[in-house]
């Protein structure tokens, strides 16, 4: 077992873990906690991918911004564990039950998927997830859905606006 | 790796996100798990544009093949963003007007 290997497994014993802590833990503050780290593990993979510009972006947008956001509005509503709503403890097992069921049955298809078997994602080599090869495909072939996709933020930022305005 | 391993790390955050979803009643962890289960997608997008840089890499050095799914990761965390501005300008919305994030409280709309 080489390198990469130990920390794929790493990553992904780190991902999972974090990411069932966000479902365990009563203090919101805990779960978004637990979230950020999800987030790093994600960008570690992302890393052995060598896919090195997501990775960045991913803790910039996801850890830095969107999760400071969260933060901010848990804080600002005092939500803690004594004001956190339980939900009944057949409901939970309902919900847990049924995913655990859709995890079987996905996990069961992508064994007996034959196309995938010996496919391989190729680790730590490969240049086209650097920033440079992405930019060009980007101002190249997706400039339209680039320039859409900052009226989507021009929009969505006059809605939260309106939305969040007191009256 | 194997494709597989990625694939089924994917599916089970991506089923941890549908647990989260179906169990939790705050308002605030619903969404955090909605983020989850993007993320499950983008991981697996990253892994499979992978397998096929890998796959063409072998006949041509050159190749470009598998960055539209990188720009496409890109696209949803751009539109990921948006949501999210929106969705916890609601949420604090709902705060404002019934003082909880219960989702149960929102279900004047069945009567």
């Amino acid at each position: 077992m080489n390198a990469t290997q130990i920390m794929f497994w790493f990553l992904s014993v780190l991902a999972l873990a974090s990411a069932l802590m966000v479902l365990l833990s009563k203090n919101p503050v805990h779960s978004v906690l637990w979230l950020i780290a999800v987030f790093f593990a994600i960008s570690g993979h992302y890393i052995l991918l060598n896919a090195q510009f997501l990775a960045i972006v991913n803790i910039i947008v996801y850890a830095g911004a969107i999760m400071v956001l969260f933060l901010f509005v848990i804080m600002l509503m005092n939500l803690n564990k004594e004001t956190e709503p339980q939900k009944n403890i057949w409901m939970q097992l309902i919900g847990a039950v049924s995913g655990g069921c859709l995890l079987m049955i996905l996990v069961s298809l992508v064994r007996q998927a034959t196309e995938i078997r010996a496919k391989e994602a190729l680790m730590k080599t490969g240049n086209i997830g650097l920033i440079s090869n992405l930019g060009k495909v980007l101002f190249n072939d997706y400039v339209v859905p680039f320039e859409i996709s900052s009226v989507l933020f021009l929009s969505a930022m006059v809605g939260a606006v309106v939305i969040g305005k007191k009256d | 790796m194997p494709i597989q391993y990625y694939i089924i790390l994917s599916l089970a955050l991506f089923c941890i996100g549908i647990v989260g979803v179906l169990t939790r009643r705050n308002a605030i962890i619903i969404f955090m798990c909605v983020e989850l289960m993007l993320n499950a997608v983008n991981l697996l997008l990253v892994a499979f544009s992978k397998m096929h840089y890998g796959l063409a890499h072998v006949s041509n050095t050159a190749t470009t093949t598998g960055s539209e799914a990188q720009l496409f990761v890109f696209f949803i965390m751009v539109v990921a963003a948006a949501e999210v501005s929106v969705g916890l300008a609601i949420i604090v919305m709902m705060y404002r007007n019934v003082h909880s994030v219960d989702v149960n409280f929102l279900n004047r709309l069945k009567n």
